[in-house]
């Protein structure tokens, strides 16, 4: 994929824009990613970023409620929104004969959402039964992306639920919405993403289509982005929570990594260390904990906490889960966990383990690019984050470079520092205290 | 917060002085890009496809082995030998253990995966394109020479054990196995997922044994797809697994049961803040020449976001995060699924404006707008489905198990174009009318059962 030509330009009003033909796919993705995630929500108001994201889709000042979705479907195209920590993106796939329209349909919303009180509050029930599918009426819910970072982090932004507080989510108001998009939907705060089948358009046409469609939205201060930092802790942190549904207990460890946007090398040697403890039958926590010592059902090491690397800015959350039988002490998952880690911050891992890791990303990351939907917003996220849109096309490159020193080291610093510990404990009575912990300081409901 | 002291009202951000807009109109969309396949069959009876499809360096794997129960009703016994030999496929061969053969996939970038349902058993997988031998020679060695260890089986028994805990703690799964039992009754298809007990009791001989009868060429099919040269592809498979030999055919599954329209039943489960919705009726198959008009009238039923359905129990009402009907395809025959989560209270309200919405296909069949609308999005999510080497390697496998090929695809918009207003009524008419339709609801029966049952269809 090293031939992607990556063009950019910036709008009058600010709004960034990326153009990144593929004339091998005939059908065109268009996304626009906003610099607002769940981090940056008011207290008081936990999920209203989310629940904002959803408004979005109720119409604009040319398009009445539904008819977004019947124009994209309509015009044979898929779309769909998601609110992460640091960035909410919006989307839509179709033939590339559509393009001008997913445009149009981007750009409406972006400058004149129609924001009501009758689809706020309908909204607010649609959200409801996406947490209760989610999170309450299942096994592990919000596990460990809910439940973990209360135990890591002690800032309201990092630490609390972005699905949200269903009264918190009832409280919302229209004037909240009406806040919400005039502070943090400003052109200047924005990205559009246009990649695949650009038709007659080509490059040019397709910068001149962006201008028309989005070139009058008026321009509006951009907010200052706050820094979440908070200092990494110096101890183990535990909790214990209860689960109704769950029939076996689980447990997330949570670590602090290094600013992705400082210092990308070191970030990523802890992607592959999480390759190296959990992908394929090889890697170190399987062989361990799942295969010789037989304490866990399942393990999985992730650098990110909502399940892949590069989708947020710092603070950023390397975690690792496993769900055990009930006569394992968790204790002793943890501690063979500490093993592995100390042999890995001692040694590294062997040139050939690595090659074979590298090797995998390098696959993985070619077959996700396969899909114009996962590589358009590969290259969004990183733009806006990151503000390269290149980390996207130059990764395989990046983690071939890695050497087993750097993973060795990021090994070392997950040792160096403290770490948050979260345990689910099945129980019958939903309504049973989390007991099993005196040190724990709050629950996750 | 950190919004300013002022900023405009709801209404203000949703007015321009310039006012709406109109909408640009579609260009001329490009016709399905397709590829040629190229089929044949080696002499041990394995039919294999392969299909250049460039884009990124990587090949797409997917071999399909017909894979039922013997006898005529489900079979705790076989189902727990078939899922455990999914689990320990990749667990030994006469010349690596668990940890070599994974560390030979990963010099190519490559991982394999084994699942198994009541139909088949499938191992599956990419890689970069230039590692395909290696991936084909790992494929022969555990098809031919699978050992089973015993220490290895043991650990893998006891997980699946685990696992299944977990997967019967989902409500998702709950739901199935109830529509599963209430749509198929006995039939093998039913049964997706043994019990622990039956588990507990496999032996590595068992497993053993089960592999050398049911894991043959003969039925089987190989899917490539990938930035491969089909004709040295074919010659790599030949070398890889012509000696995998068997003088037995795998096995179909027999025709099951189409579903008796009938009253839902209700499933407790104690605690549920939610309950699954899952009707179901008969459907279209594949290969039936009204197909099209079928797919049409369930996707302005409850196909696609921009639904009767979705609109009404979603957009307008609140009551569920999503709602989804669809044809799920099963030897000789098709079957609609109707399915929804809500919330505990508005259970009883959702299934009457799901019976409403069922009813009003009948009686207020779709416009041709709205068919218009369908047609468009069925031939774009077409494109959209078939644009990476994954979907089209599964669309061909499922299809070509199906005995349909690539031409069919290829004709797919044509004979979607051709399809009337009275085409899709009647389909409306046959499929979609609410008392054709049996089902289960799953839930918290305390709750939601006083209102379902006085709704009536209900025990």
């Amino acid at each position: 994929m090293s031939e992607l030509q990556i063009h950019r330009t910036v709008l009058g009003n600010g709004l960034r824009v990326l153009v990144v033909p593929d004339p091998a796919t005939p059908v065109v993705g268009v996304s626009v990613h906003v610099d607002v995630g769940f981090r940056s929500e008011p207290e008081g108001r936990t999920g209203f970023a989310h629940l904002f994201e959803h408004l979005m889709f109720q119409g604009s000042e040319s398009l009445e409620k539904l008819a977004h979705f019947r124009q994209v479907q309509g015009a044979g195209g898929v779309f769909n929104g998601s609110t992460h920590q640091d960035y909410t993106d919006y989307f839509e796939v179709l033939p590339g004969a559509a393009l001008e329209r997913a445009l149009f349909l981007e750009a409406d919303r972006l400058r004149a959402p129609m924001l009501t009180e009758e689809n706020l509050r309908n909204q607010v029930d649609v959200v409801k039964e996406e947490i209760r599918l989610n999170v309450l009426n299942r096994p592990y819910g919000g596990f460990p992306w809910i439940l973990l970072p209360p135990v890591l982090y002690d800032t309201f932004p990092n630490a609390h639920n972005g699905y949200g507080d269903f009264s918190e989510l009832e409280q919302a108001t229209l004037d909240d919405a009406a806040s919400f998009f005039d502070t943090f939907y400003a052109p200047g705060n924005a990205l559009v993403t246009v990649h695949g089948d650009l038709g007659e358009h080509g490059v040019d046409g397709t910068l001149a289509l962006i201008e028309k469609h989005f070139g009058d939205i008026p321009a509006r201060p951009t907010p200052a982005r706050p820094s979440f930092a908070e200092p990494v802790a110096g101890a183990e942190r535990r909790q214990a929570v209860a689960d109704a549904h769950a029939p076996l207990p689980a447990l997330a460890v949570g670590y602090r990594v290094p600013d992705p946007t400082t210092e990308l090398d070191a970030y990523l040697a802890h992607a592959l260390l999480a390759s190296v403890l959990s992908d394929g039958e090889a890697a170190r926590l399987q062989r361990r904990l799942v295969h010789t010592d037989g304490l866990v059902t399942d393990v999985s090491a992730s650098n990110g906490l909502m399940g892949g690397p590069l989708d947020a800015r710092d603070p950023d959350t390397f975690t690792i889960t496993a769900v055990h039988p009930a006569d394992v002490d968790p204790d002793r998952v943890l501690g063979a966990v500490d093993e592995e880690l100390d042999k890995l911050a001692a040694a590294g891992p062997s040139v050939e383990e690595l090659a074979r890791q590298s090797a995998r990303w390098a696959a993985a990351l070619h077959h996700e690019d396969d899909r114009v939907m996962y590589r358009m917003l590969g290259l969004g996220a990183r733009e806006l984050l990151y503000g390269r849109a290149e980390i996207a096309t130059e990764l395989p490159a990046r983690i071939a470079a890695i050497t087993p020193d750097g993973v060795r080291a990021a090994a070392a610093a997950l040792r160096s520092q403290g770490r948050a510990v979260l345990l689910v404990e099945p129980t019958a009575d939903p309504t049973a205290d989390p007991t099993a912990d005196p040190t724990a300081e709050e629950t996750a409901e | 917060m950190s919004a300013p002291t002022t900023h405009r009202s709801a209404e203000q951000i949703g007015r321009t002085p310039q006012g709406p807009r109109p909408l640009p109109d579609l260009g001329a969309m490009r016709e399905v890009p397709l590829p040629e396949v190229h089929t044949t069959t080696l002499s041990n009876g394995l039919r294999v496809l392969a299909v250049h499809r460039p884009g990124v360096p990587m090949v797409e794997v997917r071999l399909r082995i017909p894979f039922a129960a013997a006898g005529p009703t489900a079979d705790q016994a076989f189902s727990a030998r078939a899922e455990l030999l999914s689990s320990t496929l990749l667990t030994g061969t006469a010349e690596r253990d668990r940890v070599g053969i994974d560390d030979e996939l990963a010099t190519v970038g490559a991982d394999l995966g084994v699942f198994v349902d009541p139909e088949r058993l499938v191992v599956q997988g990419s890689g970069l394109a230039a590692g395909l031998p290696t991936v084909l020679g790992v494929l022969g060695e555990v098809l031919t020479s699978a050992t089973y260890p015993e220490q290895e089986l043991v650990r893998e028994r006891a997980r699946l054990v685990e696992r299944i805990s977990l997967a019967r703690a989902q409500p998702r799964t709950v739901a199935r196995e109830a529509l599963q039992r209430k749509r198929f009754g006995d039939h093998p298809i039913a049964l997706e997922t043994p019990t622990g007990e039956a588990v507990a009791a496999v032996t590595p001989e068992q497993v053993r044994a089960v592999h050398t009868a049911g894991v043959v060429p003969r039925g089987s099919t190989l899917v490539l797809v990938g930035d491969i040269e089909p004709q040295s592809a074919l010659a790599e498979v030949e070398k890889a697994l012509g000696h995998w030999r068997s003088e037995e055919t795998a096995r179909e599954l027999s025709l099951p049961p189409l579903p008796v329209a009938g009253p839902l039943e209700l499933v407790h489960r104690p605690g549920s803040v939610q309950s699954q919705l899952r009707l179901t009726g008969p459907a279209r198959r594949r290969d039936d020449p009204g197909y099209a008009a079928f797919q049409l009238a369930n996707l302005v039923f409850g196909g696609y976001f921009s639904s009767r359905w979705m609109e009404n129990v979603r957009e307008d009402k609140g009551y569920t995060y999503g709602a989804h009907s669809g044809a799920e395809f099963v030897p000789g025959g098709a079957v609609l699924g109707v399915e929804t989560d809500v919330a505990s209270d508005v259970t009883a309200a959702a299934l009457l404006e799901t019976r409403y919405e069922l009813g009003r296909m009948v009686a207020v069949p779709p416009t041709a707008e709205e068919i218009d609308a369908a047609r468009r999005y069925a031939v774009g999510s077409l494109l959209i489905s078939l644009d990476s080497q994954g979907g089209l390697a599964a669309t061909l496998s499922a299809l070509d198990a199906a005995g349909l090929g690539i031409d069919w695809l290829r004709e797919r918009p044509v004979r979607l174009e051709a399809v009337t207003p009275e085409q899709v009524a009647d389909a409306a008419l046959q499929y979609f009318a609410p008392e054709r339709f049996t089902g289960v609801i799953v839930g918290d029966a305390e709750t939601i059962g006083p209102r379902l049952r006085a709704l009536g269809g209900v025990e």
